[in-house]
């Protein structure tokens, strides 16, 4: 058990035997990210430092084999090594670099609506069939927009419905249930 | 030899007329335009999304098809230049300038005229060189061993990385990245699945279609949702246009600048890695440097539509050189017309042009064929572009969506392919933010599984000994000029130039 937890009743306190290793890292990190000029060039660094991690740690898993008899494993990992090496170079370049700058707020209604109606999509068109899954799709994904008049929604809907059913179905016969009774 | 390209060019007009593909040509085409003329929806995501519309053709209607519709945006996306001052793609960027600055003068007509002449021209002097230059070349790829296959598409991949925008190192961090994502899947040799985290739908790797739909469709829509308030910043022209064709003096000046524009977009077209819109806007900065008067530039010149517009044209038809001879994409796009080569089961390579001499040469005759549909379909149907930018974005980006998720779910009937695209999506997304280029990503994710196969067998038969690419000379020579590149890109001020293009471009 923590040490200072214990002592004190009040639950909200906690010792600073607890929070200033964290905190302090965590605001040594803050200050340290905030005087960084070019934020695009630090995080593009960091996302491919991560990547070339991930691949290298992915393919240990598999036989290295030798140059002449290159396995499974030698191309990946030669790779994870030379975006690791890059990135970590972007990374350390961006802290004196004077162009670039900070990376402007991700759109995060776009963002979620977009994937739940592709996710209805994907998941629709074999449960509950083509024309409720676009539907879905349909929807969903405009009130992504910044405008949601919910006639104009159900006329665009329906015009867009009928449109891929003549293109898609009936035209190119793609096999694709219409309804979830198929 | 001249007799073979003549009968060879027989055999593509024959193919090329008959009536069906005549049709897929047009529809192409047709299609390609209607997408181009949207804006924030480019040419790889067109050609991704419209893919299903071919999987019920032959492999010559198929290609057809789909290269109409990558020239048809292309020129789709100079009408939006010119008379919204949107570039309907990244090409056309240079276009807006001059075009809509004369669309505001009222000659909205010729401006658009002379881009279609200027890109007839360019797209027949293409033709000219792909069927000149193709065998040749063909014949020289097939004496191609694995070390000069590894070694030109490690200069491919550099030359792209040299000629996109932005940092360079980023650049070549998404072309590495790329290559990783073409291991997801079955290695070939071993049997052994590679990054599929278990997943069986991932045994034979991504779908291009998937990685290119969420990096360029998926992506743009979230960027535009988030910059743009609907449409209401649009300024659509509302003046009637009037006088269609360019007077004999516009004739007189622009006939110089389409030439140029020509020769510097083959000269890019043919580069693996560079594109139209490097030729687009190196022709125009060509075009201002010799103009006599180069204040005019940016005022309604019609030097400043008719180069880059032919530059992008003759770019587009010299991809077909590389792409269709060596089997080696050199842009995004080509990567997926390859795609849909392989889809209809036939290797791309230097060998289609000999087994497959219909396809090869009826492509070659439709380039043709439809560059001349192009110039009589679009100045009729200005008015229906028109009518179709109206549309408020709102009302486009569902359907965008619909198209995608039906193109996506199509290829393999498989949901998983939908949820790659979402992860690819906002991965884009992200791209986008850090300024990271994707269209690199994509070229290297098509040549990935090519790369690792052909350094295998070169390190196979040398024994290990990695002197082998410098030690044959073709390999070795594509290792000089992809090291020449990279040694242009320290000099200061060659590096300097280059960074003064991508900002002006940028800033534009």
């Amino acid at each position: 058990m923590p040490l200072g937890l214990q002592v004190k009743r009040d639950v909200r306190y906690i010792a600073p035997e607890v929070w200033f290793v964290p905190v302090s890292v965590f605001e040594i990190w803050r200050v340290f990210i905030l005087k960084i000029k070019n934020q695009e060039d630090f995080w593009a660094g960091l996302m491919f430092v991560g990547f070339g991690a991930l691949a290298i740690w992915l393919s240990t898993d598999y036989p290295m084999g030798t140059a002449s008899r290159m396995g499974p494993g030698y191309f990946p990992t030669y790779l994870g090594g030379i975006m690791l090496t890059l990135g970590a170079i972007v990374a350390l370049m961006s802290l004196k670099s004077e162009g670039g700058g900070k990376i402007t707020p991700f759109a995060w209604k776009p963002m979620i609506m977009l994937s739940v109606g592709f996710v209805l999509f994907g998941w629709g068109v074999d449960h509950i069939g083509f024309i409720p899954a676009l539907f879905g799709l349909s929807v969903v994904t405009a009130a992504a927009g910044q405008k949601f008049n919910v006639v104009e929604v159900l006329v665009m809907t329906a015009v867009l419905i009928a449109g891929a059913v003549g293109i898609f179905i009936y035209g190119i016969e793609l096999p694709f249930p219409l309804f979830w009774w198929r | 030899m001249e007799a073979d390209i003549i009968s060879n060019l027989a055999l593509g007009f024959s193919t090329a007329v008959s009536p069906v593909n005549l049709f897929y040509c047009f529809i192409g085409v047709l299609v390609g335009t209607l997408i181009g003329v949207l804006p924030g929806i480019g040419p790889v995501a067109a050609v991704a999304m419209l893919l299903p519309l071919t999987f019920n053709l032959d492999a010559v209607g198929a290609i057809i098809m789909l290269s109409g519709i990558y020239y048809g945006t292309q020129y789709g996306g100079s009408t939006t230049a010119i008379l919204v001052n949107l570039p309907g793609e990244s090409a056309s960027v240079v276009t807006c300038m001059d075009g809509y600055a004369m669309a505001r003068q009222g000659r909205a007509g010729p401006a658009l005229a002379i881009a279609a002449i200027g890109s007839f021209f360019a797209g027949t002097v293409g033709t000219i060189l792909v069927a000149l230059l193709g065998p040749p070349l063909a014949e020289i790829a097939l004496k191609f061993g694995a070390p000069e296959y590894f070694s030109l598409m490690v200069m491919a991949l550099i030359a792209a990385a040299v000629l996109a925008h932005g940092s360079m190192l980023k650049t070549i961090c998404m072309i590495v990245l790329g290559l990783l994502v073409g291991i997801v899947g079955t290695d070939v040799n071993s049997g052994m699945s590679r990054f599929t985290f278990g997943a069986s739908g991932l045994a034979d790797g991504l779908s291009f279609v998937v990685v290119a739909m969420g990096l360029f469709g998926f992506a743009e829509i979230l960027s535009n949702l988030q910059d743009k308030a609907d449409t209401a910043s649009r300024d659509i022209l509302n003046q009637k246009i009037t006088g269609l064709m360019p007077t004999v003096t516009d004739m007189k000046a622009a006939f110089g600048a389409i030439v140029r524009g020509t020769a510097i977009g083959a000269f890019f077209g043919t580069l693996p890695g560079g594109g139209p819109t490097i030729s687009a806007f190196s022709a125009y900065a060509v075009e201002k440097k010799l103009a006599k008067d180069p204040s005019r530039f940016g005022k309604g010149a019609i030097e400043g539509v008719a180069a880059p517009e032919s530059a992008n044209n003759a770019a587009v038809q010299c991809a077909f050189i590389t792409t269709l001879t060596l089997g080696i994409p050199h842009g995004a796009t080509m990567a997926l017309l390859l795609g849909a080569l392989t889809i209809q089961g036939i290797a791309p390579g230097p060998q289609v042009m000999t087994q497959r001499p219909d396809l090869f040469w009826g492509l070659i005759a439709s380039m043709w064929i439809g560059n001349a549909m192009l110039v009589i379909l679009n100045l009729p149907l200005v008015g229906l572009w028109i009518k179709l930018l109206k549309v408020p974005y709102r009302f486009l980006f569902p359907a965008i969506m619909v198209f995608m998720a039906i193109g996506v779910y199509s290829v393999n009937n498989l949901d998983l392919d939908i949820y790659m695209t979402i992860l690819f999506g906002i991965l884009g997304y992200i791209f986008l933010k850090l300024k990271c280029e994707p269209a690199p990503l994509i070229l290297a994710f098509v040549l990935g599984p090519l790369m690792e196969e052909n350094l295998r067998r070169a390190l196979l038969i040398s024994r290990g000994d990695p002197t082998v690419f410098i030690t044959r000379p073709i390999s070795a020579a594509f290792l000089v000029a992809t090291a020449l590149l990279l040694t242009f890109m320290i000099i200061p001020s060659f590096r300097k130039k280059r960074e003064e293009a991508v900002a002006d471009s940028e800033a534009l």
